[in-house]
């Protein structure tokens, strides 16, 4: 029979794992902002201390407990799921849950809003346009049957067919593509590299009909002709969606290299 | 017009420069480069007839490539619909205005009005 | 303050070349060298209308365009012409989805297909042959 044997409490520290690394200490430069007090952006600087695994989130998030509590941050799911937590990390757009410090190899680190969105205080930034531009893409299977109806079959789809357009649905909307796109630096009515990304999706899944609509919908002067092929997008796309090549495989249709 | 047959022509106008441009390039190689510009050299380009319509189609082609390549920088630095009809409406203009007066070159020195 | 709350990066950011890799480069390249080229056709055209007013038009603008500071401008301007059609087709066919790569499942750490090898080694020719028709230009010009 198996004894097993409470330790007392002067075991359990011994016990207890010592760190293998001493935390180190970096300055974390952190944006504030509040459009409705503020005329311009300020910083506030933060000493605190890092281990190697700590995320630039946790980083934030360790201000706001213990330093700061009125530093304004959108997260949710910590693990480059939900899209929420995007963010400019000394100077570039990435998601802050997914950037580990260590990574940065810097001891000073800057966080920002993302840019080419609208601030609505410190780090949080409105995705109004980025879903409304969304949504125009028409973002469902656009067909006059449908799967639910009595007597008939489901669509038939084979690996192959689902590749054509898998990678381009794992687009979490964090919106890095658009704040990264040197188009969206100036246009403001420019469709973005998210919005045409998802067109694309949908017109390579051979289960849609709406090609036709969302062509026209991006053959517009802010459409798909303002994307110049500049990378910028898939460059820091965080799920390897690569908005760059969803554009250019969208625009083969328009300029008839694509049936 | 719809934006991709704008593009579609910004693109074949490019192609057809690339090929038309590297023409009136040589042109300038066939003999010593200071030479090439000699005033009577250059007469007799203007006078040689395919050489002459070349140089107008050349001029046709880099207008618009260039002046809608204009375009496009500048609507993507500003929009509203007065700012985008003036910038559309400004490169077509200008481009009217480069051929008319590159053509007016042309057709006078190719026809000995210098 | 409408700028700070639309947080638009503005020309700035449009024009900054460092912080996206070499596809950014190549599309700042794109831009500057075309507004170089349409400034010199506009100039080009101008400078040859002169020899309609004959030959003594002609020869006073070949002097005020034949010098060393013309002809650096001249060899600037080979190497615009040639960088901007070697991208130019790189990305008119990158345009039509020719050369920018299949897609398929990504995998961590998730390398764009779109900006691969291929593509670099475009825009590093481009740049490659701009250089070379700059020496070759200036060989001519200051060779003469």
């Amino acid at each position: 029979m198996a004894v097993v044997a409470i330790p007392k409490a002067s075991e359990e520290a011994t016990s207890a794992p010592t760190p293998t690394t001493q935390p180190n200490t970096i300055t974390l430069r952190i944006s504030r902002f509040n459009p409705s007090n503020d005329s311009l952006p300020t910083f506030a600087e933060f000493k605190i201390p890092v281990q190697k695994w700590t995320t630039v989130l946790e980083a934030i998030l360790h201000v706001k407990q213990n330093l700061d509590h009125s530093i304004a941050v959108r997260y949710s799911c910590r693990q480059a799921s939900c899209g929420s937590c995007g963010m400019k990390i000394n100077g570039k757009p990435a998601l802050a849950c997914y950037t580990k410090i260590s990574e940065i190899g810097s001891k000073v680190v800057t966080v920002e809003p993302m840019s080419n969105f609208p601030i609505i205080r410190d780090l949080a930034v409105d995705f109004k346009q980025l879903f409304s531009d969304h949504k125009k893409m028409k973002p469902f299977i656009m067909r006059d049957d449908s799967e639910i109806t009595p007597g008939t079959k489901e669509f038939v789809q084979t690996p192959k067919d689902l590749e054509k357009f898998l990678q381009f649905s794992y687009c979490i909307k964090c919106g890095l593509c658009n704040s990264a796109c040197p188009t969206m630096a100036t246009d403001e009515s420019f469709i973005g590299p998210q919005g045409l990304a998802q067109a694309y999706r949908y017109v390579a899944d051979n289960r849609d009909q709406g090609k036709k609509d969302r062509l026209k919908i991006v053959d517009q002067s802010h459409g798909i002709w303002r994307c110049h092929f500049a990378g910028s997008c898939s460059h820091v796309c965080p799920k390897g969606v690569d908005p760059a090549m969803a554009i250019q495989l969208l625009r083969g249709y328009l300029m008839g290299f694509r049936k | 017009m719809r934006e991709s047959i704008i593009m579609k022509i910004h693109y074949g106008t490019a192609l057809a420069a690339v090929a038309l441009v590297a023409v009136h390039i040589l042109f300038r190689m066939t003999q010593k480069f200071s030479d090439s510009l000699s005033y009577q050299n250059v007469i007799a380009n203007y006078h040689f007839l395919p050489y002459a319509l070349m140089l107008e189609v050349v001029l046709i082609l880099l207008s618009v490539h260039g002046f809608n390549g204009l375009r496009v920088i500048l609507l993507e630095l500003k929009q509203g619909v007065a700012y985008e009809r003036a910038i559309n409406y400004g490169s077509i203009a200008a481009t009217v205005a480069l051929v008319a007066y590159g053509s007016r070159t042309i057709l006078m020195a190719g026809m000995g009005m210098s | 303050m409408a700028e700070r709350l639309s947080n638009r990066e503005g020309i700035r950011g449009m024009a900054n070349p460092t912080r996206y890799g070499i596809e950014r480069v190549a599309y700042w390249l794109q831009r500057l060298t075309g507004l170089g080229l349409l400034a010199y056709l506009i100039g080009h055209i101008y400078e040859t209308s002169s020899i309609v007013n004959g030959k003594v038009a002609w020869e006073k603008m070949l002097e005020l365009t034949q010098t060393p500071q013309g002809h650096i401008i001249l060899t600037i301007v080979i190497g615009m012409c040639v960088y901007h059609t070697a991208n130019g087709i790189r990305v008119m066919l990158g345009h039509g989805g020719i050369g920018v790569g299949k897609p398929g499942e990504p995998e961590y750490p998730y390398k764009a297909a779109s900006l691969n090898y291929k593509q670099r080694l475009c825009i590093w020719v481009s740049i490659a042959l701009a250089a070379l028709a700059m020496m070759y230009g200036a060989a001519v010009l200051f060779g003469d």
